[in-house]
Protein backbone atom coordinates (compact mmCIF):
# COMPACT_ATOMS: atom_id res chain seq x y z
CA UNK A 1 0.00 0.00 0.00
CA UNK A 2 1.14 3.48 -0.77
CA UNK A 3 2.28 4.97 2.55
CA UNK A 4 0.89 8.35 1.55
CA UNK A 5 -2.70 7.19 1.64
CA UNK A 6 -3.05 6.98 5.44
CA UNK A 7 -1.26 10.30 5.75
CA UNK A 8 -3.73 11.97 3.43
CA UNK A 9 -6.57 10.30 5.24
CA UNK A 10 -5.28 11.62 8.54
CA UNK A 11 -4.92 15.12 7.15
CA UNK A 12 -8.40 14.98 5.63
CA UNK A 13 -9.93 13.88 8.91
CA UNK A 14 -8.17 16.54 10.95
CA UNK A 15 -9.01 19.30 8.50
CA UNK A 16 -12.65 18.28 8.30
CA UNK A 17 -13.21 20.02 11.63
CA UNK A 18 -11.81 23.31 10.41
CA UNK A 19 -14.25 26.05 9.67
CA UNK A 20 -14.26 29.77 10.21
CA UNK A 21 -17.87 30.63 10.84
CA UNK A 22 -17.08 31.59 14.43
CA UNK A 23 -14.09 33.56 13.29
CA UNK A 24 -16.14 35.66 10.90
CA UNK A 25 -19.61 35.81 12.30
CA UNK A 26 -22.45 37.28 10.28
CA UNK A 27 -22.77 40.30 12.55
CA UNK A 28 -22.31 44.00 12.16
CA UNK A 29 -19.30 45.81 13.50
CA UNK A 30 -18.63 49.51 13.93
CA UNK A 31 -17.89 51.18 10.60
CA UNK A 32 -18.37 47.83 8.87
CA UNK A 33 -19.57 47.19 5.36
CA UNK A 34 -23.00 45.89 4.46
CA UNK A 35 -24.33 45.19 0.98
CA UNK A 36 -27.90 45.22 2.14
CA UNK A 37 -28.11 48.99 2.45
CA UNK A 38 -27.79 51.24 -0.60
CA UNK A 39 -24.93 53.22 0.92
CA UNK A 40 -23.04 50.01 1.68
CA UNK A 41 -22.54 50.90 5.33
CA UNK A 42 -23.34 48.80 8.33
CA UNK A 43 -24.04 51.71 10.66
CA UNK A 44 -27.31 53.43 9.94
CA UNK A 45 -27.31 57.21 10.00
CA UNK A 46 -29.70 58.67 12.55
CA UNK A 47 -32.92 60.03 11.18
CA UNK A 48 -33.10 63.79 11.37
CA UNK A 49 -34.51 64.85 14.68
CA UNK A 50 -33.78 61.59 16.47
CA UNK A 51 -33.56 62.03 20.21
CA UNK A 52 -32.21 59.27 22.38
CA UNK A 53 -34.34 58.49 25.38
CA UNK A 54 -33.61 60.97 28.14
CA UNK A 55 -31.32 63.00 25.90
CA UNK A 56 -33.58 65.79 24.76
CA UNK A 57 -31.58 68.98 24.39
CA UNK A 58 -33.81 71.52 26.07
CA UNK A 59 -31.05 73.55 27.65
CA UNK A 60 -30.28 76.04 24.89
CA UNK A 61 -27.46 77.72 26.75
CA UNK A 62 -25.70 74.42 27.30
CA UNK A 63 -26.25 72.87 23.89
CA UNK A 64 -26.07 75.85 21.57
CA UNK A 65 -24.20 78.47 23.57
CA UNK A 66 -26.96 80.97 22.83
CA UNK A 67 -30.27 81.97 24.35
CA UNK A 68 -32.81 83.72 22.13
CA UNK A 69 -30.20 84.21 19.44
CA UNK A 70 -27.72 85.85 21.78
CA UNK A 71 -24.50 84.20 22.88
CA UNK A 72 -24.46 83.46 26.57
CA UNK A 73 -22.05 85.46 28.66
CA UNK A 74 -21.57 83.00 31.51
CA UNK A 75 -20.65 79.34 31.54
CA UNK A 76 -23.74 77.13 31.88
CA UNK A 77 -21.65 74.75 34.01
CA UNK A 78 -19.88 75.36 37.33
CA UNK A 79 -16.34 76.57 36.90
CA UNK A 80 -14.12 74.17 38.79
CA UNK A 81 -10.52 73.15 38.69
CA UNK A 82 -11.56 69.79 37.28
CA UNK A 83 -13.38 71.55 34.44
CA UNK A 84 -10.32 73.61 33.57
CA UNK A 85 -8.07 70.58 33.66
CA UNK A 86 -10.44 68.68 31.43
CA UNK A 87 -10.51 71.70 29.15
CA UNK A 88 -6.75 71.89 29.06
CA UNK A 89 -6.48 68.25 28.08
CA UNK A 90 -9.15 68.46 25.39
CA UNK A 91 -7.78 71.77 24.14
CA UNK A 92 -4.34 70.27 23.71
CA UNK A 93 -5.77 67.35 21.77
CA UNK A 94 -8.23 69.05 19.46
CA UNK A 95 -7.34 72.74 19.30
CA UNK A 96 -3.60 73.11 19.86
CA UNK A 97 -2.59 71.69 16.45
CA UNK A 98 -3.80 74.95 14.88
CA UNK A 99 -4.34 77.45 17.69
CA UNK A 100 -1.14 76.56 19.55
CA UNK A 101 -0.78 75.57 23.17
CA UNK A 102 -1.20 79.12 24.45
CA UNK A 103 -3.88 80.03 21.95
CA UNK A 104 -1.90 82.49 19.87
CA UNK A 105 -2.82 80.81 16.59
CA UNK A 106 0.70 79.56 16.23
CA UNK A 107 0.14 75.81 16.26
CA UNK A 108 2.10 73.23 14.33
CA UNK A 109 -0.47 72.88 11.55
CA UNK A 110 -0.87 76.65 11.29
CA UNK A 111 2.87 76.79 10.72
CA UNK A 112 2.87 73.95 8.24
CA UNK A 113 1.47 75.42 5.10
CA UNK A 114 -1.88 76.86 5.97
CA UNK A 115 -2.37 79.59 3.42
CA UNK A 116 -5.53 81.14 4.67
CA UNK A 117 -7.16 84.39 3.69
CA UNK A 118 -7.40 85.01 7.40
CA UNK A 119 -4.79 83.54 9.75
CA UNK A 120 -5.64 80.98 12.41
CA UNK A 121 -7.52 82.54 15.31
CA UNK A 122 -5.44 84.19 18.01
CA UNK A 123 -7.37 84.40 21.29
CA UNK A 124 -5.29 87.26 22.59
CA UNK A 125 -6.96 90.07 20.72
CA UNK A 126 -9.32 92.68 22.09
CA UNK A 127 -12.11 91.38 19.91
CA UNK A 128 -11.90 87.84 21.28
CA UNK A 129 -11.21 88.88 24.87
CA UNK A 130 -14.54 90.70 24.86
CA UNK A 131 -16.33 87.87 23.08
CA UNK A 132 -18.97 86.10 25.19
CA UNK A 133 -18.24 82.46 26.03
CA UNK A 134 -21.16 81.37 23.90
CA UNK A 135 -19.25 82.45 20.81
CA UNK A 136 -16.40 80.04 21.48
CA UNK A 137 -18.88 77.24 22.10
CA UNK A 138 -20.63 78.10 18.86
CA UNK A 139 -17.37 78.03 16.90
CA UNK A 140 -16.43 74.61 18.26
CA UNK A 141 -19.92 73.34 17.47
CA UNK A 142 -20.43 74.83 14.04
CA UNK A 143 -17.01 75.79 12.81
CA UNK A 144 -15.86 79.21 11.73
CA UNK A 145 -14.19 80.36 8.53
CA UNK A 146 -11.87 77.58 7.44
CA UNK A 147 -12.32 75.77 10.74
CA UNK A 148 -14.54 72.72 10.56
CA UNK A 149 -17.15 71.79 13.09
CA UNK A 150 -15.82 69.73 15.99
CA UNK A 151 -19.24 68.65 17.16
CA UNK A 152 -18.66 65.04 16.15
CA UNK A 153 -15.32 64.93 17.96
CA UNK A 154 -15.89 66.97 21.11
CA UNK A 155 -19.02 66.45 23.15
CA UNK A 156 -20.93 69.43 24.61
CA UNK A 157 -19.62 69.13 28.17
CA UNK A 158 -16.06 68.99 26.84
CA UNK A 159 -16.74 71.98 24.61
CA UNK A 160 -17.60 74.04 27.69
CA UNK A 161 -14.48 72.76 29.40
CA UNK A 162 -12.45 73.94 26.41
CA UNK A 163 -14.21 77.30 26.43
CA UNK A 164 -13.39 77.73 30.11
CA UNK A 165 -9.77 76.87 29.40
CA UNK A 166 -9.59 79.31 26.49
CA UNK A 167 -10.78 82.03 28.86
CA UNK A 168 -8.10 80.94 31.32
CA UNK A 169 -5.52 81.19 28.54
CA UNK A 170 -6.70 84.70 27.74
CA UNK A 171 -6.41 85.79 31.35
CA UNK A 172 -3.00 84.18 31.67
CA UNK A 173 -1.62 86.16 28.73
CA UNK A 174 -3.15 89.52 29.59
CA UNK A 175 -4.50 89.70 33.13
CA UNK A 176 -4.71 93.47 32.90
CA UNK A 177 -7.30 93.31 30.18
CA UNK A 178 -9.54 91.38 32.55
CA UNK A 179 -9.03 93.70 35.47
CA UNK A 180 -6.79 91.46 37.50
CA UNK A 181 -3.09 91.80 38.25
CA UNK A 182 -0.48 89.07 38.26
CA UNK A 183 -0.04 89.53 42.01
CA UNK A 184 -3.72 88.91 42.57
CA UNK A 185 -3.48 85.77 40.49
CA UNK A 186 -0.45 84.62 42.42
CA UNK A 187 -2.16 85.26 45.76
CA UNK A 188 -5.26 83.39 44.65
CA UNK A 189 -3.12 80.54 43.39
CA UNK A 190 -1.29 80.21 46.68
CA UNK A 191 -4.54 80.37 48.58
CA UNK A 192 -5.97 77.67 46.38
CA UNK A 193 -2.92 75.46 46.75
CA UNK A 194 -2.98 75.85 50.51
CA UNK A 195 -6.66 74.94 50.54
CA UNK A 196 -6.06 71.97 48.27
CA UNK A 197 -3.10 70.91 50.39
CA UNK A 198 -5.15 71.07 53.58
CA UNK A 199 -8.05 69.35 51.89
CA UNK A 200 -6.09 66.27 50.95
CA UNK A 201 -3.11 65.60 48.78
CA UNK A 202 -5.06 66.11 45.58
CA UNK A 203 -2.35 66.46 42.97
CA UNK A 204 -1.55 69.87 41.67
CA UNK A 205 -0.80 70.39 38.06
CA UNK A 206 1.90 72.89 37.34
CA UNK A 207 0.45 74.94 34.57
CA UNK A 208 0.17 78.57 35.37
CA UNK A 209 -2.66 78.99 32.89
CA UNK A 210 -5.25 76.91 34.64
CA UNK A 211 -4.58 78.47 38.02
CA UNK A 212 -4.78 82.01 36.82
CA UNK A 213 -8.09 81.18 35.24
CA UNK A 214 -9.54 79.97 38.47
CA UNK A 215 -8.70 83.14 40.27
CA UNK A 216 -10.71 85.06 37.78
CA UNK A 217 -14.03 85.24 39.53
CA UNK A 218 -15.75 87.48 37.01
CA UNK A 219 -16.00 84.43 34.78
CA UNK A 220 -17.85 82.33 37.29
CA UNK A 221 -20.69 80.01 36.68
CA UNK A 222 -24.43 80.33 36.43
CA UNK A 223 -26.63 77.85 38.25
CA UNK A 224 -27.82 74.45 36.97
CA UNK A 225 -25.11 72.23 35.54
CA UNK A 226 -26.50 70.36 32.61
CA UNK A 227 -25.02 67.22 31.22
CA UNK B 1 2.68 -19.53 -3.31
CA UNK B 2 4.40 -16.40 -4.43
CA UNK B 3 5.97 -14.04 -2.00
CA UNK B 4 3.60 -11.23 -1.01
CA UNK B 5 6.40 -8.89 -0.08
CA UNK B 6 9.39 -8.40 -2.28
CA UNK B 7 12.73 -7.88 -0.56
CA UNK B 8 12.39 -4.15 -1.20
CA UNK B 9 9.41 -4.12 1.22
CA UNK B 10 11.93 -4.09 4.06
CA UNK B 11 13.28 -0.76 2.88
CA UNK B 12 9.84 0.66 2.32
CA UNK B 13 8.78 -0.31 5.83
CA UNK B 14 11.90 1.20 7.31
CA UNK B 15 11.50 4.34 5.27
CA UNK B 16 7.86 4.65 6.26
CA UNK B 17 8.58 4.28 9.95
CA UNK B 18 11.45 6.73 9.74
CA UNK B 19 9.32 9.07 7.68
CA UNK B 20 6.54 9.01 10.22
CA UNK B 21 8.92 9.51 13.13
CA UNK B 22 10.59 12.49 11.50
CA UNK B 23 7.90 13.73 9.15
CA UNK B 24 4.98 14.10 11.55
CA UNK B 25 6.81 16.24 14.11
CA UNK B 26 8.42 18.23 11.30
CA UNK B 27 5.10 19.04 9.70
CA UNK B 28 3.69 19.75 13.14
CA UNK B 29 6.50 22.15 14.01
CA UNK B 30 6.37 23.75 10.58
CA UNK B 31 2.67 24.51 11.01
CA UNK B 32 3.32 25.84 14.52
CA UNK B 33 6.17 28.03 13.29
CA UNK B 34 4.21 29.24 10.29
CA UNK B 35 1.17 30.20 12.35
CA UNK B 36 3.43 32.30 14.59
CA UNK B 37 5.41 33.85 11.76
CA UNK B 38 4.67 37.22 10.19
CA UNK B 39 3.43 35.34 7.14
CA UNK B 40 0.38 34.49 9.19
CA UNK B 41 0.28 37.10 11.96
CA UNK B 42 1.25 40.01 9.65
CA UNK B 43 3.38 41.53 12.41
CA UNK B 44 5.74 44.15 10.95
CA UNK B 45 4.17 43.73 7.51
CA UNK B 46 2.99 47.13 6.22
CA UNK B 47 -0.45 46.93 4.67
CA UNK B 48 -1.22 48.90 1.54
CA UNK B 49 -3.93 51.48 1.96
CA UNK B 50 -5.99 53.53 -0.48
CA UNK B 51 -4.10 56.57 0.84
CA UNK B 52 -0.50 56.17 1.99
CA UNK B 53 -1.24 57.66 5.41
CA UNK B 54 1.83 58.12 7.60
CA UNK B 55 1.50 57.99 11.37
CA UNK B 56 5.15 59.00 11.56
CA UNK B 57 4.31 62.28 9.88
CA UNK B 58 1.07 63.08 11.66
CA UNK B 59 1.67 61.75 15.16
CA UNK B 60 5.40 62.31 15.54
CA UNK B 61 6.52 65.09 13.21
CA UNK B 62 3.37 67.18 13.66
CA UNK B 63 2.70 65.95 17.19
CA UNK B 64 -1.02 65.40 16.72
CA UNK B 65 -2.49 63.50 19.65
CA UNK B 66 -3.82 60.00 18.95
CA UNK B 67 -7.25 61.11 20.11
CA UNK B 68 -7.55 63.82 17.50
CA UNK B 69 -8.48 61.10 15.02
CA UNK B 70 -9.21 58.07 17.21
CA UNK B 71 -11.76 60.02 19.21
CA UNK B 72 -13.58 57.20 20.92
CA UNK B 73 -10.58 55.28 22.23
CA UNK B 74 -11.12 56.43 25.82
CA UNK B 75 -14.79 55.69 26.07
CA UNK B 76 -15.67 52.95 23.65
CA UNK B 77 -14.64 49.42 22.80
CA UNK B 78 -13.70 50.69 19.39
CA UNK B 79 -10.93 53.27 19.01
CA UNK B 80 -12.66 54.73 15.99
CA UNK B 81 -11.32 55.54 12.57
CA UNK B 82 -11.52 59.21 11.64
CA UNK B 83 -14.35 60.35 9.45
CA UNK B 84 -13.22 61.93 6.18
CA UNK B 85 -14.31 65.21 7.76
CA UNK B 86 -11.45 64.83 10.24
CA UNK B 87 -8.90 64.51 7.42
CA UNK B 88 -10.45 67.46 5.66
CA UNK B 89 -10.25 69.61 8.81
CA UNK B 90 -6.69 70.26 7.73
CA UNK B 91 -6.57 68.96 4.18
CA UNK B 92 -9.23 71.30 2.94
CA UNK B 93 -6.42 73.85 3.35
CA UNK B 94 -3.20 71.88 3.19
CA UNK B 95 -2.02 69.79 0.27
CA UNK B 96 -5.22 70.52 -1.58
CA UNK B 97 -3.81 69.55 -4.95
CA UNK B 98 -1.99 66.40 -3.95
CA UNK B 99 -2.98 63.44 -6.11
CA UNK B 100 -2.32 61.20 -3.11
CA UNK B 101 -5.24 62.82 -1.34
CA UNK B 102 -7.63 62.50 -4.25
CA UNK B 103 -9.49 59.59 -2.58
CA UNK B 104 -10.02 61.77 0.51
CA UNK B 105 -11.50 64.60 -1.51
CA UNK B 106 -13.62 62.15 -3.51
CA UNK B 107 -14.90 60.63 -0.31
CA UNK B 108 -15.76 64.01 1.15
CA UNK B 109 -17.56 65.18 -1.97
CA UNK B 110 -19.58 62.04 -2.52
CA UNK B 111 -20.13 61.09 1.11
CA UNK B 112 -18.68 57.64 0.50
CA UNK B 113 -16.43 56.46 3.31
CA UNK B 114 -12.82 55.64 2.56
CA UNK B 115 -12.28 51.90 2.62
CA UNK B 116 -9.21 51.45 4.78
CA UNK B 117 -7.71 48.01 5.06
CA UNK B 118 -7.97 46.70 8.56
CA UNK B 119 -4.54 46.32 10.16
CA UNK B 120 -5.52 45.06 13.58
CA UNK B 121 -8.19 42.44 13.83
CA UNK B 122 -9.22 39.93 16.43
CA UNK B 123 -11.57 37.06 15.59
CA UNK B 124 -15.28 37.73 16.02
CA UNK B 125 -15.42 35.49 19.08
CA UNK B 126 -13.05 37.82 20.94
CA UNK B 127 -14.47 40.94 22.55
CA UNK B 128 -11.73 43.49 22.87
CA UNK B 129 -12.42 46.81 24.52
CA UNK B 130 -10.07 49.75 24.07
CA UNK B 131 -11.50 51.97 26.79
CA UNK B 132 -10.82 49.59 29.67
CA UNK B 133 -7.20 49.16 28.62
CA UNK B 134 -6.71 52.91 28.31
CA UNK B 135 -8.35 53.56 31.66
CA UNK B 136 -5.85 51.18 33.26
CA UNK B 137 -3.01 53.20 31.79
CA UNK B 138 -1.86 50.74 29.14
CA UNK B 139 0.05 52.64 26.53
CA UNK B 140 -1.18 52.32 22.94
CA UNK B 141 2.22 51.11 21.84
CA UNK B 142 2.10 48.19 24.26
CA UNK B 143 -0.14 46.47 21.76
CA UNK B 144 0.21 48.50 18.59
CA UNK B 145 3.98 48.84 18.41
CA UNK B 146 5.83 52.06 17.59
CA UNK B 147 2.88 53.60 15.73
CA UNK B 148 4.30 57.12 15.89
CA UNK B 149 7.22 55.93 13.79
CA UNK B 150 5.29 53.96 11.19
CA UNK B 151 5.34 55.35 7.68
CA UNK B 152 2.74 52.84 6.57
CA UNK B 153 0.87 51.28 9.43
CA UNK B 154 1.65 47.71 10.34
CA UNK B 155 0.66 45.37 13.10
CA UNK B 156 2.90 45.62 16.15
CA UNK B 157 1.98 42.37 17.86
CA UNK B 158 0.49 39.04 16.81
CA UNK B 159 -2.83 39.44 18.71
CA UNK B 160 -2.92 35.70 19.27
CA UNK B 161 -4.38 34.43 22.49
CA UNK B 162 -1.04 33.39 23.91
CA UNK B 163 0.11 36.98 23.55
CA UNK B 164 -2.98 38.44 25.24
CA UNK B 165 -2.59 36.03 28.14
CA UNK B 166 0.97 37.11 28.83
CA UNK B 167 -0.45 40.28 30.33
CA UNK B 168 -3.79 38.93 31.53
CA UNK B 169 -2.01 36.34 33.66
CA UNK B 170 0.51 38.78 35.13
CA UNK B 171 -0.65 42.37 34.70
CA UNK B 172 1.91 43.56 37.25
CA UNK B 173 4.61 42.86 34.66
CA UNK B 174 3.03 45.33 32.25
CA UNK B 175 1.12 47.98 34.12
CA UNK B 176 2.99 51.25 34.40
CA UNK B 177 2.73 54.72 35.85
CA UNK B 178 5.09 57.64 35.47
CA UNK B 179 5.95 58.39 39.10
CA UNK B 180 6.98 61.93 38.27
CA UNK B 181 3.36 62.71 37.38
CA UNK B 182 1.26 61.43 40.28
CA UNK B 183 -1.40 64.00 39.41
CA UNK B 184 -2.41 62.20 36.24
CA UNK B 185 -5.09 59.59 36.04
CA UNK B 186 -4.03 56.31 34.46
CA UNK B 187 -5.91 57.32 31.31
CA UNK B 188 -3.89 60.51 31.10
CA UNK B 189 -0.66 58.64 31.74
CA UNK B 190 -1.14 56.89 28.42
CA UNK B 191 -1.06 60.05 26.36
CA UNK B 192 1.29 61.96 28.59
CA UNK B 193 4.06 59.62 27.51
CA UNK B 194 3.79 60.90 23.94
CA UNK B 195 3.94 64.52 25.09
CA UNK B 196 6.94 63.66 27.20
CA UNK B 197 8.60 61.96 24.25
CA UNK B 198 7.89 65.01 22.10
CA UNK B 199 9.46 67.31 24.67
CA UNK B 200 12.48 65.32 25.77
CA UNK B 201 13.14 62.89 22.95
CA UNK B 202 14.26 59.34 23.69
CA UNK B 203 17.06 60.57 25.98
CA UNK B 204 14.64 62.03 28.48
CA UNK B 205 12.76 58.76 28.91
CA UNK B 206 13.47 55.96 31.34
CA UNK B 207 14.52 52.59 29.91
CA UNK B 208 11.04 51.29 30.37
CA UNK B 209 9.39 54.29 28.76
CA UNK B 210 11.78 54.04 25.86
CA UNK B 211 10.86 50.39 25.40
CA UNK B 212 7.16 51.30 25.57
CA UNK B 213 7.51 54.04 23.01
CA UNK B 214 9.50 51.86 20.64
CA UNK B 215 7.07 49.00 21.07
CA UNK B 216 9.73 46.62 22.35
CA UNK B 217 8.42 46.32 25.90
CA UNK B 218 7.52 42.73 26.76
CA UNK B 219 6.85 42.95 30.46
CA UNK B 220 9.31 43.56 33.25
CA UNK B 221 11.05 40.99 35.43
CA UNK B 222 12.70 43.58 37.64
CA UNK B 223 11.46 42.77 41.17
CA UNK B 224 11.17 46.42 42.15
CA UNK B 225 9.11 47.29 39.07
CA UNK B 226 6.93 44.24 39.61
CA UNK B 227 6.34 45.35 43.17
CA UNK B 228 5.22 48.75 41.88
CA UNK B 229 3.12 46.94 39.27
CA UNK B 230 1.45 44.85 41.97
CA UNK B 231 0.60 48.01 43.87
CA UNK B 232 -0.92 49.58 40.74
CA UNK B 233 -2.93 46.43 40.05
CA UNK B 234 -4.34 46.82 43.54
CA UNK B 235 -4.93 50.57 43.20
CA UNK B 236 -6.70 50.20 39.89
CA UNK B 237 -8.88 47.41 41.24
CA UNK B 238 -7.78 44.87 38.64
CA UNK B 239 -9.07 41.44 39.56
CA UNK B 240 -6.13 39.26 38.60
CA UNK B 241 -7.95 36.08 39.62
CA UNK B 242 -10.55 36.64 36.93
CA UNK B 243 -8.43 38.33 34.32
CA UNK B 244 -7.49 35.13 32.52
CA UNK B 245 -10.95 33.58 32.69
CA UNK B 246 -12.37 32.56 29.31
CA UNK B 247 -15.42 34.73 29.78
CA UNK B 248 -13.36 37.90 30.15
CA UNK B 249 -12.81 38.02 26.39
CA UNK B 250 -15.07 35.28 25.03
CA UNK B 251 -18.64 36.04 25.88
Amino acid sequence: MNPRIPLFALAAISLAGCHTDMWRQPKGEPLGENDFFPDGQMSRPLLTGTIARGKIRKDDAFFTGAVNGKWVDTLPVPLTKALLERGQERYNVYCSPCHGQIGDGNGMIANRGFTLKRPVGNYHTDRLRKMPVGHFYDVITNGYGAMYSYSSRVEPSDRWAIVAYIKALQVSQAPGAFGVSRTEIEVARQKHEAAAGADSHSGDSHSGGSHSGESHSGESHAEGAAH
Amino acid sequence: MAQIFKPSANHITQATLMGLAIGVPTVWLAIAALSRSPANTKVNVPLNQPIPFSHQHHAWELGIDCRYCHTSVEKSSYAGLPATETCMSCHSQIWTNSPLLEPVRQSYETGTPIKWNLVNKVPDFVHFNHSIHISRGLNCNTCHGPVQHMQITYKGNPFQMQWCLECHRAPDRHIYKDETRPDLQPRQQVFNLYWKYQTTGLDGLSDRERALILGTFNGTDNPKEREAGKQLVKDYGIKVQQLADCSVCHY
